[in-house]
């Protein structure tokens, strides 16, 4: 068995002629959580069914906890928690009597699960709603509920698919207060997100685009080794100065935020500020600051050349 | 292998969304009520009371005679009567009577001489009424005519048994609980799973340990009680309201039932791994409904169809379900004496549950 929890490689997955995945190699070490950062429509879902064993994958290994997939995928649904993008428990049952229903699927004897249950309505804030049918709940209850559901059987892997795309900031923070728990158990956890400020919590990231991995480390490698310096200008006529900005082949891209206009720079230019104001005399006296990259940027300095 | 705590909790889960689930719970109550109360009135073959014409152009006491026996046999009600023939029949054509009595000017010279005595003019559209008025054609005529005619031989002797009194609900109620099953079964089963579909439930069942094979039997045992219900509901009103007789043991009537309620649910998986929206999952089951209901034997029957009918008609589970049925509740035959319908419906649950488990694939390709 390998170092990792999910050990992939050169993974092909394809619908009639499209590529939803192409030639993905993906390594998961225990214990982490492992962001999926990627547009709507990259693949994020699709590699998640394939690691599942949902999906078969057209070519490639896959290997999910030491087990082959989709080969021994009965054995690996023991071991595994899937919470899914779309609300998937029971609207017309109650909290508890859902949390019932996963527990004894996954075979929990009657005394370990209303012990388990217990624990996990305390654990995730339910305690209050346990008779509470769920299609009267928030987005934030129902999304504390799958993850309580998907926690049920103390899974040593956990997959979320978008987990926070239906909740506020505050349920979502909290939501990851939870996650970091889990992982603290020694859970391994594979979420995908297209929030930037989700993606920067995660130990480490993958960045997808249409079907490929296009960078992968921790957020802050990733941030450090982009290859580009990013510089904030504060001029007039920001919108014009873009433009021409887009145009010099040492500009990766600009984008106004508010008031400043966020620029990348190639690191080959080596003192970019300078660069900027002999370059378009109009900015000679402007307000220009080298600044800390963000992930927003990582994400747009390795996609968008395939995107049409 | 199969766990029962697996399948436990699907159908503890099931019981509980069928109970919350009011239109559902009320359509397992009301479906079999008001359709026997529909079919055992409405479907009547003995045929009563069809609005006719009188032309009486004898004007003679033998004519008033005649008439108020035909009257009396209850077949027909006089609603109407006209002085010409013509006119008659254009209220046969205009559809204000279904047939008209004419009896001529030389009728009491017709009586001594012991001819026919009048014509029927019929709208034969309707094969059922014309057949009641035919019936009508060599009625015996009250009192008066026993000593001028001599009384038809007849060749047969007839002998009608288990409904001598020949009352249609006798052999439609049995018959009822074949297409009710039918329905409710086919549509509830189908439904259940599809909806487990649309509403993103499957993705999560499907990563979940459970076996196709348990969560296709789980699914099917809540209905199977509420076919008894049906049951106990259609066989009790209609011994009950139409006296139909229950002249076989509970016992085969119970056995008889489970196996049809088997065959229908698994009729119903089947639909449910081919459709993919409730709507679809609908449309099919009136696609084997339709003919269920016209095929089965349970309104025209079987021996009457077309062979290629009649080869359809075979493949339908209703169609062997309604000789069992009538043969356990009218005949007092038992499910051995039935033995190739009772063969059949085991076999096809068996051989539906294994096509629907393979169909219901755990993944998403």
């Amino acid at each position: 068995m390998s170092d990792y929890v999910i050990d992939a490689t050169n993974v092909v997955k394809k619908f009639a002629d499209f590529s939803a995945i192409d030639n993905v190699t993906l390594r998961v070490p225990k214990g982490c959580i492992y962001g999926f950062l990627g547009p709507n429509g990259c693949g994020k879902s699709t590699m998640i069914r394939v690691l599942t064993g949902l999906l078969s994958p057209t070519a490639g290994e896959v290997e999910v906890l030491g087990l082959a997939v989709p080969k021994q995928a009965e054995q690996l649904r023991l071991k595994i928690g899937y919470m899914t993008q779309k609300f998937s428990l029971y609207d017309d049952l109650s909290v508890e009597e859902n949390m019932q229903f996963i527990g004894q699927i996954f075979g929990m004897n009657s005394a370990f699960l209303r012990q388990r249950i217990e624990q996990q309505l305390i654990t995730y804030g339910l305690d209050a709603l346990r008779q509470q049918r769920v299609a009267g709940m928030s987005g934030g209850q129902k999304q504390r509920l799958s993850l309580a559901c998907a926690t049920m059987h103390n899974p040593e892997l956990l997959f979320l698919d978008e987990p926070t795309s239906a909740v506020d900031p505050q349920n979502r923070r909290d939501f990851w207060e939870q996650l970091f728990d889990l992982s603290e158990q020694g859970t391994t956890i594979l979420v995908t997100t297209h929030y930037m400020d989700e993606a920067e919590r995660c130990h480490r990231l993958a960045i997808m685009e249409s079907g490929q991995i296009r960078a992968d480390g921790e957020p802050e490698t990733l941030m450090r080794e982009m290859g580009v310096n990013v510089i904030e200008v504060y001029a007039p006529n920001l919108r014009a100065l873009k433009l021409k900005l887009m145009d010099c082949q040492q500009v990766r891209s600009a984008a106004q935020q508010g008031i400043r206009l966020r620029v990348l720079i190639y690191q080959d230019v080596i003192d970019p500020i300078q660069w900027l104001k002999t370059t378009f005399t109009e900015l000679s006296k402007a307000e220009i600051n080298l600044t800390r990259p963000s992930l927003e940027d990582v994400f747009v300095c390795v996609t968008g050349k395939g995107r049409q | 292998m199969i766990s029962f705590l697996r399948m436990k909790a699907v159908i503890v889960k099931e019981f509980r969304q069928l109970s919350r689930d009011r239109i559902t719970f009320g359509m397992v109550v009301m479906i079999p009520l008001i359709q026997l109360l529909l079919f055992g009135y409405a479907i009547n073959t003995d045929i009563r009371q069809i609005p006719i014409a009188v032309v009486d152009q004898s004007q003679s006491t033998a004519g008033r005679v005649i008439i108020e026996s035909v009257k009396v046999t209850q077949v027909v009600d006089v609603v109407q009567r006209y002085a010409t023939v013509q006119e008659a029949e254009l209220a046969i054509k205009q559809g204000v009577v279904r047939a008209a009595l004419i009896l001529p000017n030389d009728l009491t010279q017709r009586i001594m001489q012991q001819r026919v005595l009048g014509q029927w003019i019929v709208d034969g559209s309707d094969t059922m009424i014309s057949s009641a008025i035919l019936a009508l054609q060599s009625m015996p005529l009250t009192d008066f005519d026993f000593d001028i005619r001599p009384q038809t031989v007849k060749t047969f002797e007839v002998v009608l048994y288990y409904n001598p009194t020949r009352r249609s609900a006798v052999n439609i109620v049995p018959g009822l609980l074949g297409i009710i099953l039918t329905m409710t079964m086919i549509l509830f089963t189908s439904t259940a799973i599809v909806r487990e579909r649309e509403r993103g439930n499957l993705e999560l069942l499907i990563t979940t340990p459970i076996h196709p094979m348990e969560l296709m039997i789980a699914k099917i045992v809540p209905y199977i009680f509420v076919g008894l219900v049906q049951v106990g509901i259609i066989l009790g009103l209609g011994h009950g309201i139409f006296d139909v007789p229950i002249n076989g043991s509970l016992a085969q009537i119970l056995l008889g039932t489970l196996l049809f309620i088997a065959a229908s649910l698994t009729l119903g998986l089947m639909i449910s791994t081919v459709a993919k929206t409730q709507l679809q999952a609908m449309q099919m089951t009136v696609f084997v409904l339709l003919p269920s209901i016209l095929l089965s034997g349970f309104m025209f029957p079987y021996e009457g169809m077309p062979v290629v009918a009649q080869w359809i008609s075979e493949a339908l589970p209703a169609t062997h379900f309604m000789r069992l049925i009538r043969g356990v509740v009218l005949r007092e035959a038992d499910l051995i004496d039935l033995w190739p319908d009772t063969l059949w419906l085991a076999g096809f649950t068996l051989f539906g549950l294994m096509i629907a488990a393979s169909r219901f694939n755990k993944n998403l390709d």
